[in-house]
């Protein structure tokens, strides 16, 4: 349920406002990709997978791009699960734990982050152009649109998700 | 068949991955290949609406400059008033014009989402097949051309900007008529680059480039912008010049849609002489 909150929420916080946020050419955040970062660990692989891909579909909506969002985040789904094994804390994930900066500490969700957002945002920019010019500039696109959704990832955690309170 | 059920088992989730994957792949492709498939999505009426919503809000941030481009356009409107000119010949208003004949039509549409810092950006306007809006149609402001029209639901159409990879306009300067193709340079939203434009052109930095009428989404004679530089390659016979837009396509918000009403006797004619052509 809360789930489907933010999936919604992110959606069209995307798609009717970070879209026209028209902060240059380099930097096109992606917040939307929060929604894949934050699943719970225990959710089995595939439908963490599927779920992405339906994400990636509304996006494509709003951005009438049919295609390039579903590619971008199934790449995404389909990477996260490699990314969490190899992660793993020395004693696995606690049951009840979520993969926020709150639960897992600062090193650990930036480097997570960082790698699932850069991943979707390579895919993404690539497929954009979809062809072999501008190969520097596109990466340079890449480097800095993933700086700014980290950050932007980082902010909206704060701003949103509490500390669970130990029971 | 054991061995490839426990197979399966064994890579569901890479196999799904697969799956998804090349559906994705496949639209993307789609999408590239025929224009026409492509923002048929962002058309749609439930995200045009929603866009049309936000619209509503944000439109109040912008009403300073939309007013004083309004007044300029005012401006120009009564100097072409019937009062505004002197009249001569005292004649002449009985004689009936069949030299000058309405070409164009307006309609006159709102902006309801915008991009400029993709790679490829789309508009989408608020006025549709309802509306008389027919795909191809050009897309003008007072001041300079926005794009052409690509897809068209009931009450909402979708525009490729000129600042995408696709985009290619016949420009011609003002002073000397040659022309060249007007193409995006990305990344930057305020200029786009000319090619193919003739030695034997007296161009100079700082001249107008206009619409030069070919194609048939625009009139001839709208601005299109300004000569920034231009060079001849080694190796080119022709020159590459940098022109600033005279759109801010930033601050769009009314625009308006250009109708041919001789569109269809053009297209006729063209489909005649294709036909004998080919004969």
């Amino acid at each position: 349920m809360r789930h489907g909150i933010r999936f919604v929420g992110l959606v069209l916080v995307q798609g009717l406002i970070l879209k026209n946020l028209e902060a240059g050419y380099l930097i096109n955040p992606f917040l939307y990709v929060l929604f894949i970062l934050s699943l719970p660990f225990e959710l089995p692989a595939w439908i963490g997978l599927l779920l992405a891909f339906a994400l990636g579909f509304f996006v494509d909506i709003f951005y009438g791009t049919m295609g390039m969002h579903m590619a971008a985040c199934t790449m995404m789904g389909w990477a996260r699960p490699a990314i969490l094994k190899f992660m793993n804390p020395r004693d696995g994930y606690e049951f009840g734990m979520q993969p926020t900066i709150q639960d897992m500490g600062r090193m650990w969700f930036i480097s997570y982050a960082a790698i699932l957002i850069f991943v979707h945002h390579f895919i993404l920019f690539y497929l954009e152009i979809f062809s072999f010019r501008e190969v520097w500039l596109t990466f340079v696109r890449v480097l800095v649109s993933t700086s700014a959704t980290l950050l932007l990832v980082i902010i909206t955690q704060f701003l949103f998700y509490r500390k669970r309170e130990p029971a | 068949m054991r061995n490839l059920i426990v197979f399966l088992a064994r890579h569901y989730f890479f196999l799904l991955f697969l799956l998804l994957q090349s559906i994705a792949l496949i639209l993307v492709i789609q999408h590239n290949y025929f224009q026409h498939a492509a923002a048929v999505s962002a058309s749609n009426a439930v995200t045009g609406s929603m866009m049309e919503t936000r619209d509503e809000v944000t439109q109040y941030f912008g009403l300073r400059d939309q007013n004083i481009q309004l007044a300029e356009q005012n401006a120009i409107l009564m100097g072409k008033l019937e009062t505004a000119y002197l009249n001569y010949d005292t004649t002449s208003f009985s004689v009936e014009d069949t030299t000058h004949r309405l070409r164009y039509s307006y309609i006159a549409a709102q902006v309801i989402d915008n991009t400029v810092s993709l790679r490829n950006n789309y508009i989408v306007l608020n006025r549709g097949r309802l509306q008389g809006v027919e795909p191809d149609m050009g897309v003008i402001t007072p001041g300079g051309i926005v794009g052409i029209v690509r897809e068209v639901s009931d009450n909402f159409c979708v525009v490729m900007s000129l600042l995408h990879k696709d985009s290619k306009v016949s420009a011609s300067v003002k002073k000397d008529g040659t022309f060249g193709q007007l193409n995006w340079e990305w990344p930057d939203y305020r200029y786009g680059v000319m090619v193919d434009l003739p030695t034997h052109s007296k161009i100079a930095k700082g001249d107008t480039l206009v619409t030069s009428g070919l194609g048939d989404a625009f009139p001839s004679g709208i601005p299109v912008g300004t000569v920034m530089d231009f060079e001849k390659k080694a190796g080119d016979k022709t020159y590459t010049c940098r022109v600033l837009y005279t759109t801010d396509f930033r601050k769009l918000q009314h625009v308006y849609i250009v109708r041919d009403l001789m569109r269809p006797e053009i297209d006729q004619l063209k489909e005649k002489a294709g036909v004998k052509n080919a004969e």
